[in-house]
C-alpha cells in the first residue's frame, strides 16, 4: 500500500466510533456538513488520530480541513 | 444582495421560538436600581444578586467610592488617550504599585478590560513560529487571544494533565512554547490541578500564563489565586486578572516576574491603541486591591457560603457542576435550554437573579444556571436562596 492508502485505512478505523449515523464516508465527506460533528466530537475525534499518528494537529490546520479527504492528505503530510 | 445578517438566523430563529412561549428575555433584563452588591430593583422586582461575579462585594465599599469620587474631581471623567501617550495618569501607576504588591511580583500592566489583558498579552508574547497549549475550556478572551495571534494552537482536554503532555511532546524541537490554564473555570466553578500541570509546562520548557479572574481575592492565603493555594505561583510566568470581579469595577491586568516585561507596554497592540481607564477607575481599583490584602475574614465567610449553598443544593436534589464546592461559583445543571429558561424565570419571579449560561459558551453544550457568591450575601440570604431554588425547581419539575 502506498503511504495515503495506509493512513487512509488507520484513519477509516479511528473515524468509525464517531460515525455515529453510519454515514458512508468518501474523500468528499464533510465534517461539520455530513457529518454533524460538533466540536466536542471535534476535539475527541482530533485527539485520537494525534496519539495514533503522534504527530499535532493545531487548530490552524485544522481551520483548512473540511473533507475526509483533505484530513487524510493533512495526515500524510504532518507525518513528514 | 447576499444579507452579511443570514449567518445569524438559527439563532434569531431559536430566540424567536423560546420567547415567544411568553418566556421573560433571559439576556435582557434591566438592573433598574442597585441596592448592595446582594440585592437589587430587576424588571421591577426586588432580587437578590446571585450571579454578578462580585465575589468580596467591593462595589459599594465606602473608602473605594470615596476614592472614586476624589479622582473623579481631581483628575476629571477620563484620560482620553492611550497609556503610551497622554493616558497614563498618577492614579494609573498607583494602580499597577497597588497590584504588584499585592501579587508580590515585579511588574504589573493594567488594560482597559480583562478581555483586553488576555487579548493583548496572547496575542503579542506567542507569535509565528510559536505554539499554545491550552485548555479546551478557556475563556472567549483567551481563544479570541489566540486568534488575534500568528501562533499554531493546541488545544487538550479539559484539566487533562497528560493529554496536555502528550501535545507538549509533540512540538517541535526550539520552537517557543506558551500553555495557558485557568486558576477556576467559571462554569462549572471547578479548580485546575495547577501544581501537577505546571510541573509538566515546566518539564516542557513552556511558559505558562495563568488566568485567575475567578480568584482573585478570594482563593490563596493573600487572595492571589490558586497557583498561590497550591504553592505553584512563582512558577507561573504570567497571570492575567481582571477588576470585575473581587475588585468591583473594571479593567484588567497581567502581573510577571518577567526582566523583559516592560517592553510589552510598547509592542502590546491592545494596550497601545485603546484609551486607558478613567481615574475614577483606576482610584476604586487601587483602593479596593489594597483592602483586599487584607480580607480573610470576608474570604472565610464566603467560604462558608459556598459551602452552605453547595450542600443545600445538593440535599434538595439538583445536579450541581462540582461534587464538591470548589470555588465561589456553583453551576446547577438544567436538563435542557427550555428547562433551563423556565427555570432561570421561575427563580427570577422569586426575586433571585443567576447567569443562564448555554451553549457554544458552556462545556459538553450544558445548560447552568450559574450561581456566584458574594462574602457579603448574609447567612439568611443563603438559606432564603436555598428556598427559592426548592420552590422554582419543583414548579418547574427539575426535581
Amino acid at each position: 500500500m502506498t503511504d495515503r492508502a495506509t493512513t487512509a485505512a488507520k484513519i477509516a478505523e479511528l473515524i468509525e466510533p464517531f460515525n455515529k449515523k453510519g454515514v458512508a464516508i468518501t474523500d468528499a465527506t464533510t465534517f461539520a456538513g455530513d457529518l454533524e460533528f460538533d466540536s466536542l466530537t471535534v476535539m475527541d475525534f482530533v485527539a485520537a488520530i494525534e496519539d495514533d499518528f503522534d504527530i499535532i494537529i493545531s487548530m490552524n490546520a485544522q481551520a483548512e480541513i473540511e473533507t475526509y479527504g483533505q484530513l487524510i492528505d493533512a495526515v500524510v503530510k504532518l507525518q513528514g | 444582495m447576499t444579507d452579511l445578517f443570514s449567518k445569524f438566523d438559527p439563532l434569531i430563529e431559536m430566540r424567536a421560538q423560546l420567547l415567544s412561549t411568553g418566556q421573560e428575555d433571559p439576556y435582557n433584563l434591566v438592573m433598574e436600581r442597585v441596592l448592595s452588591p446582594t440585592q437589587a430593583i430587576c424588571n421591577g422586582r426586588e432580587t437578590i444578586l446571585l450571579g454578578t461575579y462580585n465575589y468580596m462585594g467591593m462595589t459599594f465599599d465606602p473608602d473605594v467610592i470615596e476614592a472614586g469620587k476624589l479622582a473623579l474631581d481631581t483628575f476629571g471623567a477620563g484620560t482620553t488617550g492611550s497609556r503610551v501617550l497622554n493616558g497614563t495618569y498618577a492614579g494609573h501607576r498607583a494602580c499597577e504599585d497597588a497590584l504588584k504588591e499585592f501579587y508580590a511580583m515585579d511588574h504589573a500592566m493594567v488594560f482597559s478590560t480583562g478581555y483586553q489583558a488576555n487579548l493583548g498579552i496572547i496575542s503579542t508574547i506567542a507569535g509565528k513560529g510559536d505554539y499554545i497549549v491550552l485548555d479546551i475550556d478557556s475563556h472567549a478572551s483567551i481563544w479570541d487571544g489566540c486568534k488575534l495571534g500568528d501562533a499554531e494552537v493546541v488545544p487538550f482536554k479539559h484539566n487533562d494533565i497528560e493529554a496536555m503532555d502528550k501535545r507538549l511532546g509533540r512540538i517541535p524541537e526550539g520552537a517557543g512554547k506558551l500553555v495557558i490554564l485557568e486558576g477556576v473555570y467559571s462554569m462549572l466553578g471547578d479548580v485546575a490541578p495547577l501544581k501537577e500541570m505546571i510541573a509538566v509546562a515546566k518539564k516542557h520548557g513552556a511558559m505558562v500564563l495563568v488566568d485567575e479572574a475567578h480568584s482573585m481575592g478570594f482563593i490563596g492565603e493573600h487572595g492571589r489565586g490558586v497557583a498561590e493555594d497550591q504553592g505553584v505561583l512563582d512558577e507561573v510566568d504570567f497571570v492575567i486578572g481582571t477588576f470585575s470581579k473581587s475588585v468591583g469595577t473594571v479593567g484588567g491586568f497581567c502581573v510577571s516576574n518577567h526582566p523583559k516585561f516592560e517592553i510589552m507596554r510598547l509592542v502590546c497592540r491592545p494596550y497601545v491603541f485603546t484609551a486607558s481607564l478613567p481615574p475614577s477607575v483606576v482610584a476604586t481599583a487601587a483602593t479596593s486591591i489594597r483592602k483586599l490584602m487584607h480580607g480573610q475574614n470576608k474570604r472565610a465567610h464566603l467560604w462558608e457560603n459556598s459551602k452552605i449553598l453547595h450542600a443545600g443544593l445538593k440535599d434538595k436534589g439538583f445536579q450541581l457542576g462540582t461534587d464538591t464546592p470548589q470555588s465561589a461559583i456553583i453551576a446547577v445543571i438544567m436538563p435542557d435550554l427550555e428547562r433551563g429558561a423556565a427555570m432561570w424565570e421561575a427563580l427570577l419571579k422569586e426575586g433571585l437573579y443567576v447567569n443562564l449560561a448555554r451553549p457554544p459558551a458552556t462545556p459538553a453544550n450544558m445548560t447552568l444556571l450559574r450561581c456566584s457568591l458574594c462574602a457579603e450575601h448574609t447567612s439568611e440570604q443563603v438559606q432564603t436562596i436555598i428556598g427559592m431554588f426548592e420552590r422554582a425547581g419543583k414548579a418547574v419539575g427539575i426535581i
